[in-house]
C-alpha cells in the first residue's frame, strides 16, 4: 500500500498547480465549515448558558396550562404546597438534578413616586435561586448580590427600566400588585441592585424575595408559580426531562429550556445552517476531486495502457488512482484542520465582541471539539475517495491497446 | 523449443456492418532465445500480431501457443497476470513513467506487478542499469533524457521480472539509424546474455535485416518468412 500511495503523492506532485488548487478548495471548505461550526457552537453555547444559567433553569416545572398562559403571569395556576412538595421530592431522588428554585412570578406597577409603568418579577428563596441560576448575580450591573441574590424588603430591577426611570440603586420604589382576589396591594421596597438584560422570556424581569412577594400578594399559602431545575449537564436534558415528567403527580408538567425559549428556534436554524455547510462541503469536495481525476485519468491514458499491458493488477491501477484521490482528500484535510485550529486560536486570542437583542458586548470563545475535526475530516476522506471511484474504475477497466493507441 | 506457436490465427474488426480483416490465417513459430522481426507495411497486421501473441488482443480464430500456454482464450485477468509474470514489452514511444527516475521505471514492474522484495529489486535494478549502460543516469527522470537513453531505459523495464519473451513494437521508429541500431544490438546482447526471446516490429528495412528470424506481412497474410540461423 505504501508504494501505492508513494507513486500517487508522485502523480499528484506532477500536476502540482492542479493539485495546489484542488486541495486548496479542500482546505477552504474544510475551513469554512470548522470555523462555523466554532463560533456557531460557541454563540449558541453563550446564548443559551445565559438563558438556562441566569434566566430558566435547564427545565420548569409548572402547574398543567400555566405555560399556555404565561405572559399573563396568572396566579390562579400557581402550584399549591402539596403539588410543591411532591415535586421537590420527586427532583431530590433524580441524580442529573444539580439544583433547584420555587419562583412566584407575579405583574406590579413599579412606580419611582414620579413615574410609573409595569414590571415582571419573581419572588424566590436567594440562595435556591443562585444555586440554580449561577450567572444571574453576574448579571448585576449595578448594587451587589447580599443575601445570595436580594435581601428581604429590597429588589432588583431590570437595566431597561432602571435606565428609562433614572433609578439608581439605594432608590425607594413602590411595587403594586393586584392579588388574586381582585383586591390591590402596595409595598415600598429598596433598590439593591440592576440586571443587565438578557434576551429572551424572563430577560428582563425583576427579583424579589418569595416572602415579600407573598406578603405583597397576601397569599395565605405558600404556592409557587413554577420550579427551575438545573441539572448536572445539560446534555441530560431529554432523559431528565422524562424522568421528571414520570415523577410528576397529574395536573404538573415539565418543559425543558427549548421549549420556553424562542431562542430554541434560533439554535435550530443554526444547526440546519450547519448541515447545509456540510452539504456544501461535500459538493465542493466530490466536484473539485471529481473534476482533478478525470482529468489525470484523460491525461494519463497512454500511461495507463503501459502499465496494464506491463501485466499491473487492474485493482492495483485502481487503487493508484483512488490513493490519489485519498490523499488529496487528506492533505486537504490535515491543512485545513490545523489552519481552522490556528483562526480559532486567534479568535480567542483577539475575541470578536457583537449585539445579540438588548445584549452588548457578548463576547465569542470559539473551540473545536475532537469529534467535529474528525468527523469532518472523515467525510472529506471518504468523499474524496467515492470521488476518486469512478475515474479509477474507469482505468482500471481500461483496454491496453486502446489506451496506447491514445494520442 | 519453440516459444511462439500460431496456426490459421486471424483477426477481423467489426467497424460497424463492416468486417476488416487485419489478419488472416497466419501460421508461424518462434524459437526460443531468437530475435524475430514482423516486417511490413502500415496495416499489413504485424501491430495487431503482436498484440495477439502479447496477449493483449483475442484472436477471432485460429489457436496461439505462447510459452506453452494457449493463450487464444485467456480472459482479462488471467491475461494481465500472464503478461505480468512471463512477458516484457517496448513501445515506439518509450512510455515510460515521466514522474519516475531511469532505476525506478525499471523497477516498476517488480515492485507494481510482481511484488519484488526491495533488496532484489535494488540487485536487478543496479545489473540492468549496467547491462544497458545507464548506470550513470539512473536518477534522471525521462524528460532529461535523450530518445535512445529512454528506449535502453524501456529494454532493461521489459527485461527486470527475467521475461521470457520480449515483444516490441516498432522499437526503433521514434530513433535516427545509428540510436535504432544500437538499441537492436543491445536486444542481440540481452538476448544472448539472458536467453529472452526478443520480437519486434517495424518497416525500416535496414533494421529488419538485424532480426535473426524475419516474416513479412502483406494485407494480413504471411507472405514469407525467414531464419537466417540456418
Amino acid at each position: 500500500m505504501l508504494k501505492v500511495l508513494k507513486l500517487a503523492a508522485r502523480n499528484l506532485a506532477r500536476y502540482w498547480r492542479r493539485t495546489l488548487l484542488t486541495s486548496g478548495l479542500i482546505i477552504l471548505g474544510v475551513v469554512a465549515v470548522l470555523l462555523f461550526i466554532a463560533v456557531s457552537g460557541s454563540f449558541k453555547s453563550l446564548i443559551v448558558g445565559q438563558i438556562t444559567d441566569s434566566v430558566l433553569g435547564h427545565l420548569q416545572v409548572h402547574r398543567r396550562g400555566y405555560v399556555a398562559s404565561i405572559d399573563n403571569l396568572p396566579l390562579n395556576l400557581n402550584m399549591k404546597p402539596a403539588a410543591v412538595s411532591q415535586v421537590e421530592q420527586a427532583l431530590e431522588g433524580i441524580e442529573a438534578v444539580a439544583a433547584w428554585s420555587p419562583r412566584l412570578k407575579f405583574g406590579a406597577m413599579f412606580s419611582n413616586f414620579v413615574e410609573t409603568t409595569s414590571i415582571r418579577l419573581n419572588g424566590v428563596l436567594p440562595e435556591r435561586e443562585a444555586a440554580a441560576m449561577p450567572m444571574l448575580a453576574a448579571r448585576l450591573v449595578q448594587g451587589s448580590a447580599a443575601n445570595g441574590l436580594v435581601e428581604r424588603g429590597k429588589v432588583l430591577i431590570p437595566e431597561i427600566l432602571a435606565r428609562g426611570m433614572k433609578i439608581k440603586v439605594g432608590d425607594t420604589v413602590v411595587l403594586v400588585a393586584t392579588n388574586l382576589d381582585g383586591s390591590v396591594n402596595g409595598k415600598t421596597f429598596v433598590v439593591q441592585g440592576v440586571l443587565g438584560d438578557v434576551t429572551g422570556p424572563g430577560g428582563r424581569d425583576g427579583y424579589v424575595h418569595l416572602e415579600d412577594a407573598r406578603e405583597l400578594l397576601r397569599m395565605t399559602e405558600a404556592e409557587v408559580s413554577e420550579i427551575a431545575v438545573r441539572l448536572k449537564a445539560l446534555e441530560d436534558l431529554e432523559a431528565a426531562k422524562g424522568r421528571v415528567a414520570a415523577a410528576l403527580q397529574k395536573g404538573l408538567e415539565a418543559h425543558g429550556w427549548d421549549q420556553l425559549s424562542p431562542f430554541a428556534n434560533i439554535a435550530r436554524m443554526i444547526d440546519l445552517l450547519d448541515l447545509f455547510i456540510r452539504v456544501m462541503l461535500v459538493g465542493i469536495v466530490l466536484i473539485a476531486v471529481m473534476n482533478v481525476m478525470i482529468m489525470a485519468v484523460y491525461e494519463r491514458i497512454r500511461e495507463i495502457g503501459m502499465i496494464s499491458a506491463i501485466g499491473t493488477p487492474p485493482r492495483r491501477i485502481l487503487a493508484l488512482f483512488l490513493a490519489e484521490g485519498a490523499l488529496l482528500g487528506v492533505a486537504g484535510t490535515a491543512i485545513g484542520v490545523a489552519l481552522s485550529l490556528a483562526l480559532v486560536y486567534a479568535l480567542n486570542v483577539w475575541p470578536v465582541h457583537f449585539t445579540f437583542g438588548r445584549q452588548l458586548e457578548l463576547e465569542l470563545a470559539p473551540s473545536l471539539a475532537a469529534a467535529d475535526a474528525a468527523a469532518i475530516s472523515a467525510v472529506v476522506v471518504v468523499m474524496a475517495i467515492l470521488a476518486s471511484l469512478q475515474p479509477a474504475w474507469k482505468a482500471a477497466r481500461m483496454d491496453p491497446i486502446t489506451a496506447l493507441r491514445h494520442v | 523449443m519453440n516459444v511462439v506457436v500460431a496456426r490459421d490465427l486471424s483477426k477481423t474488426y467489426q467497424n460497424g456492418a463492416v468486417a476488416v480483416p487485419a489478419v488472416r490465417e497466419v501460421s508461424f513459430a518462434i524459437g526460443g532465445g531468437s530475435l524475430a522481426a514482423f516486417v511490413g507495411p502500415s496495416g499489413s497486421g504485424k501491430s495487431t500480431l503482436l498484440n495477439m501473441v502479447g496477449c493483449l488482443d483475442h484472436p477471432s480464430a485460429g489457436s496461439l501457443a505462447v510459452l506453452g500456454t494457449d493463450v487464444a482464450s485467456l480472459e482479462r485477468r488471467a491475461a494481465a497476470d500472464f503478461r505480468g509474470a512471463n512477458l516484457g514489452f517496448i513501445f515506439q514511444d518509450f512510455n515510460l513513467i515521466p514522474v519516475l527516475s531511469a532505476a525506478e521505471n525499471i523497477e516498476y514492474p517488480l515492485l507494481m506487478v510482481q511484488n519484488r522484495p526491495a533488496g532484489e529489486r535494488r540487485a536487478r535494478v543496479v545489473e540492468l542499469l549496467e547491462a544497458v549502460g545507464m548506470a550513470d543516469q539512473a536518477d534522471k527522470r525521462p524528460d532529461q533524457l535523450s530518445g535512445g537513453q529512454k528506449q535502453r531505459v524501456a529494454v532493461a523495464r521489459a527485461l527486470a521480472t527475467r521475461a521470457k519473451l520480449v515483444l516490441a513494437d516498432e522499437p526503433t521508429a521514434n530513433l535516427d539509424h545509428d540510436t535504432a541500431y544500437r538499441i537492436i544490438a543491445l536486444m542481440k546482447k540481452m538476448r544472448d546474455e539472458s536467453g529472452t526471446t526478443f520480437v519486434f516490429s517495424t518497416h525500416d528495412p535496414k533494421i529488419v535485416n538485424e532480426a535473426e528470424v524475419v516474416f513479412m506481412l502483406e494485407d494480413g497474410r504471411l507472405v514469407s518468412s525467414a531464419d537466417r540461423h540456418a
